[in-house]
């Protein structure tokens, strides 16, 4: 008797399985599913979820980190794919793709210094460079003394700390360091993953954060939104035109809008021109095939796209992103139309 | 009658079905681990193991400091763990008073509880610091002048690194080795031990020569249980290991990298080609290790199996 149960429940359970497989896959094709960057993550799901509310659309967004998200966006599994480094226009034309940038993020040294209030410590991106590749290692090294005249900076060594994890952090923060200091970009170079001279790796912003936190001495980098909520001392850097800026929403806008969009939409933000601009900028990215297979998914990306930009600011501001400035918005709306259909008719507005 | 013959055979199908499903899936992450890792196989062949390089810009990659973090600190582990361990089934069984067994056996088993993102948690705000300061530090300064432990404990003193991992690792794998030696220590039939205790025996006698002996087999299971957990654990490790992939010096104070750590940091943003390759070589390369141990604690229970019986 007990093993006819059995029988019978093994049957249900392999027939329920099936079932609900089915139905989840019927499911899943009707919403506009996109993959990618983690940096934006929040972003992209808190914009969903209102703009769900207000036009009953489901975008699905899934955070699975920069390259996978390109593998996804290749393999044509989803309906847009999202990265914090760009892609060339070479490589875009070779892949049928196009990108634009979605947000902007800063990217800001943390110190954990006693007597030291954020903003007061001054550094420029020589000796950041020399810090990370170990070459300065106490806090009153001649070259951070010179910078910051009269602050009161102890004999302590330097404890470097860096991303463990693959990120677009790390790839914007070597992007920076590599265009200002020609040791970095010959020993080490850029990528989302490097190798790292010297120093602890924590994962995630937060662990980075939390060395910082923990450890007298500490210098690491965090997107802006770490370092403010959890009260970190950020430093000033010294920009392009020799200026010091403090890392803030006005800095992150100076520096996207010193960028040439007209031209492409490859900008790396980092050490860009303009007096207010901060140098270790950010932007993430977006990734659509040029030519659609299913023009109906392209064409409700396009418009979440688009409402993001027209009502998305807030909620971007709310999370510490920057929003792209509207010119910037203006010109890559114009790039929609390169978005078609099989048979060559624009999908975006 | 017709209609049972005909239901036997389907769930005879189903249960061969998924005894083989088992099986396919085994030798199908041994082959899709091999095809992923085959890159890097081409390009470094067993040099892999043993070189010291991990540069993703550069495409220049070896497994050593991941390989020797893993066995390091599960080496570690294990020295803490298995010695704490059996003091801690030698006091249930043995020695503790008959209203504390309960509380405290369930107080160890609970620890098998917290999942592993906590233990790293803890380790890395709570544990790495009070570590830095009160061993760390004072132990750096003691050992300064001592030829061997100079070496083993130079570097930053900042309680990350592949000491803290060792000892983390010590703290979850404990439940598990001290919960599998006390079952066995209770299985220890009472006619052998109160032989023993009759012929004039000690404790520390009944334990060690009728005990231990009677149990070696359980014993061992609950040690390779746990030390395949620690060659496997990923988050706790990730968090307080330092996640350095250059080895400078054999100090245990020093930041390193483990496999699993490695893995779970690198792969989502790893590009296609050399990188993602080198990854799954690890990832392979773990999966022998643990192969190799399982492999090994078998033969050596077979090999006690054997002599069991005869005069030792």
């Amino acid at each position: 008797m007990n093993t006819r149960i059995l029988k019978t429940w093994l049957m249900a359970t392999l027939v329920t399985c099936a079932t609900v497989g089915a139905v989840s896959v019927a499911a899943a094709q009707s919403d506009v599913t996109g993959a990618g960057a983690s940096f934006p993550a929040p972003l992209y799901t808190k914009w969903s979820a209102a703009y769900q509310k207000e036009t009953g659309n489901r975008i699905n967004y899934q955070s699975i980190g920069s390259s996978a998200g390109l593998k996804q966006i290749d393999a044509k599994t989803v309906d847009f794919g999202a990265s914090d480094a760009p892609l060339t226009d070479e490589e875009l034309a070779q892949k049928g793709l196009m990108q634009f940038p979605m947000a902007i993020g800063g990217i800001v040294p943390v110190v954990n210094l006693k007597d030291i209030k954020p903003g007061a410590l001054k550094l420029d991106g020589r000796v950041l460079g020399d810090i990370y590749l170990g070459k300065i290692t106490v806090w009153n090294d001649p070259a951070i003394v010179a910078l910051n005249p009269g602050l009161p900076l102890p004999a302590d060594p330097i404890a470097v700390v860096r991303r463990a994890d693959g990120s677009g952090t790390s790839f914007g923060f070597t992007h920076y360091l590599s265009k200002v200091n020609t040791e970095w970009k010959d020993k080490v170079g850029v990528g989302t993953a490097v190798n790292w001279p010297v120093g602890l790796g924590g994962k995630g912003n937060e662990g980075v954060a939390a060395f910082v936190g923990r450890l007298n001495g500490a210098i690491g980098y965090v997107e802006f939104a770490y370092a403010k909520r959890n009260g970190l001392i950020y430093t000033q850097m010294k920009n392009r035109e020799g200026v010091f800026v403090e890392p803030n929403e006005a800095s992150f806008k100076a520096a996207a809008s010193g960028a040439d969009w007209k031209k492409s939409f490859y900008q790396i933000l980092t050490d860009q021109p303009g007096k207010n601009a901060w140098p270790i900028t950010s932007a993430t990215f977006i990734m659509m095939h040029t030519k659609q297979d299913k023009p109906e998914q392209a064409k409700a990306s396009l418009a979440f796209f688009d409402w993001a930009y027209r009502k998305g600011d807030a909620a971007a501001i709310d999370l510490d992103y920057i929003p792209m400035p509207q010119e910037v918005k203006d010109i890559v709306a114009r790039a929609w139309a390169t978005v078609t259909d099989a048979k060559g008719a624009a999908l975006g507005k | 009658m017709r209609q049972n013959a005909w239901t036997d055979r389907a769930f005879a199908l189903m249960v061969h079905g998924a005894a083989l499903l088992t099986l396919a899936a085994l030798l199908g992450i041994v082959l899709s681990l091999f095809m992923g890792a085959w890159p890097a196989i081409q390009e470094y062949g067993f040099s892999f193991f043993v070189r010291n390089a991990w540069d993703p810009p550069r495409e220049d990659f070896g497994g050593l400091v991941m390989i020797y973090g893993t066995l390091m600190t599960s080496l570690i582990a294990l020295v803490i763990a298995v010695p704490v361990s059996f003091g801690i089934a030698l006091f249930l069984t043995e020695l503790s008073p008959r209203w504390l067994k309960r509380p405290l056996g369930s107080m160890v088993e609970l620890l098998a509880a917290v999942p592993s993102i906590v233990y790293g948690m803890w380790g890395l705000m709570v544990f790495g610091p009070v570590l830095a300061k009160y061993v760390q530090q004072p132990l750096q300064s003691l050992c300064a002048h001592v030829p061997i432990l100079h070496t083993l404990t130079q570097g930053p003193p900042v309680g990350i690194g592949i000491l803290s991992a060792g000892i983390i690792l010590s703290i979850m794998i404990i439940p598990f080795i001290a919960s599998v030696m006390r079952d066995v220590f209770e299985v220890t039939p009472p006619l052998l031990k109160e032989s023993a205790y009759g012929l004039g025996s000690t404790t520390w006698e009944v334990i060690w020569k009728v005990v231990l002996p009677y149990t070696k087999t359980g014993v061992l299971g609950g040690v390779m249980l746990g030390l395949g957990r620690a060659l496997g654990e990923t988050m706790a490790v990730t968090f307080v290991i330092g996640n350095m992939s250059q080895l400078s010096s054999i100090s245990l104070f020093e930041p390193a990298n483990s496999i699993t750590s490695a893995l779970a940091n690198e792969f989502a943003e790893a590009a296609p080609g050399l990188h993602q390759s080198a990854l799954i070589y690890l990832g392979l390369i773990l999966f022998l290790i643990t192969f190799a141990v399982l492999t090994f604690s078998r033969l050596l229970l077979m090999r006690l199996k054997g002599r069991e019986g005869k005069r030792v």
